[in-house]
């Protein structure tokens, strides 16, 4: 079954006034339990508008948001519950850290829950560990903590709710090399073991390619593929033509293919590249 | 003859009550020359020292030992801090919080309003540097409503204004979307092609770096390896090694090259790969 | 949202307002402040009303921004007008236990809600037609007499830039910061006052650390570009009166003479 089902949606700002702006322009589609999906558009696409309206901290103007089959303003005093089903980690979410230790700022949306102390606990040694923080650092102030270990107590804050469906916009923002490739084994390590649904935002084709099971481009609002990695990266002239690059992997087996090579052109990681011109090159001889 | 900018055995630590952990050094020996006209990379991964080293060109650090000499100054002299400042220019790499004035052009006109240049020439500096990184016509705008790229436009003429011989650009893209970066990157390479001006730009994306004309990597507060970018990126795994990524072109020629194809040493973006490839298919 | 507010925002533009001096534009908004309070009957007050209007047409800005500005206060101008109207004497015309509302006090409340609203649409004049650092820098000069009482002017100015520039980017990240919380379940909309200042913690701290980050940026990136607080500046913009500047004074003057007159012949509104 879909755990979350979006139909015709629609957000307009300042709907009537002459700063009327349609951010998100009748978009459909349906994400299914278990399934990592990414997301990518560039700034202004409505990517991050899109994923505020899928966790209710935006209300669509027009068009439906199910979440395990349920309209999620069904009820608009209990949209509280929804954002505890629709985890959303924000760009940057170091920046919202505020209490006085790592424990406790991870604690702080479990508390908001209502849940017990016991489970509390529980809740945030689970979470501080998947994002790889040992318990030496929960009596921690958290803002002692480095720039990237910052950035894992914040989404330690949001795993710790036990989402059904976790959000991450930009979770990769300003890392460095290692730490992204680390941030992003975490995620996906994540989504193995909890076997739920994870929605990665990101304008970073390469970590796009490599974790996500499928992917949807945003463009001007409105959805302009859903369709495997794979497939998404295979149509790289309509990407390049709404502004959006795909990996550098992928473009050296277009410009390949254009020059008549017979190279698969769905190609995500240096690693597939490798093997496909290894076996062009071994058969050609 | 000595560059335009040396670094020489340059140690560097933190105070130690600044964060209250116990630190170690964020420099640790730094030899460096920079000559006139050069495009230089530093690359590194967080916490490497490039930053730190980036802070050093224009006194805003001090070396704790060893010497900064900017075109015959030592930076730790008080007297030519200025002169320095003048000569060097440094970009931040937060584009909202190193802009002053809530006009594009008013911003522009701040380090040259410091420096006590006429007004009429300020007028002319700031024109020119607007029309330098193409955001002559965001002039009367307020900065908030810009995008990240073109924000960290202006804070490079906020500096060009100035005419310095040199600018730093400490991770200037790192905040910022593939449009972004590439707008901020192009008018970099453009100061430097066709006006000639210094360049160092801090990075840890590499395919900023491809396009300078020599990539110094820093790891552990000393220099590792310090060439071409030809020279640098053939090096694939030391460069993993020390926590770097490579561009997955050069990453995809060395892995065939090392199973015995005939391919070029190294090659830099995905032109030079897919030429090579199709020397090394077509040619069977 | 919290972005949406328009009061003191400067609108570019190349009016004959835009192009007065900013010094001008100041010591005219404080003239005109005084007549507005100086009115004392409703021809004096039509007359500055009026005459600012007049005004707000030589902006060239559409009068949407104006009434968005008055949007922000309207809390305060309906509040000051609605507890003039209890207060007052003359003929009773509704009475309830000890409420009651007298012909003097919707005069009143009429006369003091006008009184506010040309108050902010002419104040707006002036921030939606004089950018913020002319502003400053008009400020700046004008009170340069005062450096002789150790007032530090230019670092009161240059703080005054950099409140303005930075107040938009606060409540930017205000908004960041209340959506992250909130979508880690904080309640900000509901429980009583206590519950509802405990709820603003959770953004308050980040937004505090966020400004000493910001702060420490700043001066590090102010640095870079050789400030060195007032001595030795130049500015790009050279303030400089011109004939406009004369021909307001005489508009401003004319009002003046016009609001005195009013007052000197028609009977007093409120007293």
């Amino acid at each position: 079954m879909s755990v979350i089902k979006v139909e015709e949606l629609k957000l307009i700002y300042g709907a009537g006034t002459p700063f009327q702006k349609t951010a998100i322009d009748g978009v459909s589609f349906e994400i299914e339990q278990g399934e990592f999906l990414g997301i990518i558009g560039h700034t202004g696409s409505g990517k991050s508008t899109l994923v505020q309206l899928l966790n209710g901290l935006l209300r669509p103007t027009e068009g439906k948001i199910c979440l395990n089959g349920k309209d999620i303003w069904e009820k608009p005093k209990k949209i509280r519950e929804v954002r505890f089903k629709v985890g959303m980690v924000f760009q940057y979410p170091e920046y919202q850290l505020f209490e006085e230790t790592v424990y406790k700022d991870i604690a702080f949306g479990p508390k908001n829950m209502g849940l017990s102390d016991e489970e509390i606990d529980e809740r945030v040694r689970k979470a501080a560990s998947f994002t790889g923080l040992g318990d030496e650092y929960l009596q921690r102030s958290p803002f002692d903590l480095s720039g990237g270990e910052k950035r894992r107590a914040a989404i330690a804050g949001v795993v710790s709710m036990d989402p059904d469906v976790l959000i991450l916009d930009e979770p990769t923002a300003g890392l460095d090399p290692l730490g992204r490739d680390a941030l992003l084994s975490q995620i996906k390590t994540y989504h193995d073991v909890r076997k739920n649904t994870v929605i990665l935002v990101s304008h970073s084709m390469e970590d796009i390619a490599r974790i996500t099971d499928r992917i949807l481009v945003m463009n001007k609002g409105r959805k302009v593929m859903l369709d495997t990695a794979a497939n998404v990266f295979s149509r790289g002239e309509e990407l390049e033509k709404i502004g959006l690059r795909v990996p550098q992997i992928t473009k050296i087996m277009m410009l390949l293919r254009q020059k008549g090579i017979p190279v698969d052109t769905s190609v995500l990681t240096v690693e597939q590249g490798f093997n496909e011109i290894l076996s062009l090159a071994r058969s050609s001889v | 003859m000595s560059g335009f900018i040396s670094v020489r055995n340059v140690y560097f630590k933190y105070d130690e009550n600044e964060n209250g952990a116990e630190q170690g050094f964020a420099l640790n020996g730094v030899d460096l020359e920079i000559k006139k006209g050069e495009f230089a990379a530093v690359v590194g991964h967080n916490g490497s020292g490039k930053s730190t080293l980036a802070k050093h060109f224009n006194s805003i650090y001090l070396p704790t030992t060893g010497d900064v000499i900017v075109d015959g100054m030592n930076t730790k002299d008080d007297d030519s801090l200025f002169d320095i400042r003048k000569k060097v220019g440094l970009v931040l790499q937060n584009p909202d919080n190193q802009i002053v004035a809530g006009i594009v052009e008013e911003d522009v006109a701040f380090g040259c309003e410091n420096l006590g240049v006429p007004p009429k020439e300020i007028r002319k500096r700031v024109d020119e540097a607007l029309k330098a990184v193409d955001m002559y016509e965001y002039r009367r705008h307020s900065p908030d409503k810009l995008s990240g790229g073109q924000k960290q436009r202006i804070a490079i003429a906020g500096i060009l204004a100035m005419e310095p011989e040199c600018i730093v650009l400490d991770e200037p893209t790192a905040m910022l979307d593939p449009r972004g970066r590439e707008e901020v990157i192009d008018a970099v390479t453009k100061l430097n092609k066709e006006r000639g001006m210094t360049v160092i730009l801090i990075t840890h994306y590499m395919e900023e770096a491809v396009l300078a004309d020599r990539v110094i990597m820093i790891d552990s507060g000393k220099v590792f390896l310090d060439g071409t970018p030809r020279e640098v990126f053939s090096k694939v795994e030391l460069l993993k090694q020390h926590r770097l990524d490579v561009p997955q072109a050069a990453e995809l020629n060395y892995k065939l090259r090392s199973c015995g194809l005939d391919l070029p040493e190294c090659v830099l973006d995905e032109n030079e790969c897919a030429e090579a490839l199709m020397k090394l298919l077509g040619s069977r | 949202m919290v972005r949406d507010v328009t009061l003191g925002q400067f609108m570019p533009g190349q009016s004959v307002v835009h192009k007065l001096d900013a010094r001008t534009k100041l010591i005219l908004l404080i003239a005109i402040i005084v007549f507005i309070f100086a009115a004392t009957n409703y021809m004096s007050l039509l007359l500055i009303t009026l005459a600012s209007l007049l005004v707000v047409l030589l902006t060239r800005i559409s009068f949407k921004m104006y009434l968005k500005s008055m949007k922000v206060i309207l809390m305060v101008v309906l509040f000051t007008g609605i507890i003039n109207l209890f207060y007052g004497s003359g003929e009773v015309l509704w009475e309830w236990q000890f409420i009651k509302i007298t012909e003097g006090g919707i005069n009143n409340a009429v006369f003091v809600t006008i009184r506010i609203a040309t108050l902010v649409i002419i104040s707006s004049v002036l921030t939606f037609t004089t950018s913020p650092s002319d502003l400053t820098d008009g400020l700046e000069r004008l009170m340069k007499p005062l450096t002789v009482f150790h007032v530090k002017v230019h670092e009161i100015a240059m703080m005054m830039t950099i409140a303005l520039r930075f107040i938009p980017v606060l409540l930017e990240e205000t908004d960041k910061i209340m959506n992250a919380q909130k979508a880690r379940g904080a309640d900000m909309e509901s429980g009583g006052i206590i519950k509802r200042v405990k709820a603003l913690i959770p953004v308050l701290i980040p937004l505090f650390v966020s400004s000493f980050r910001r702060a420490n940026d700043l001066a590090m990136a102010m640095e870079c570009r050789c400030y060195n607080g007032g001595r030795g500046r130049t500015r790009m913009k050279v303030l400089r009166f011109s004939l406009n500047d004369l021909w307001a004074l005489i508009y401003v003057l004319i009002i003046f003479a016009g609001v005195i007159l009013c007052n000197i012949y028609f009977p007093a509104t409120i007293r």
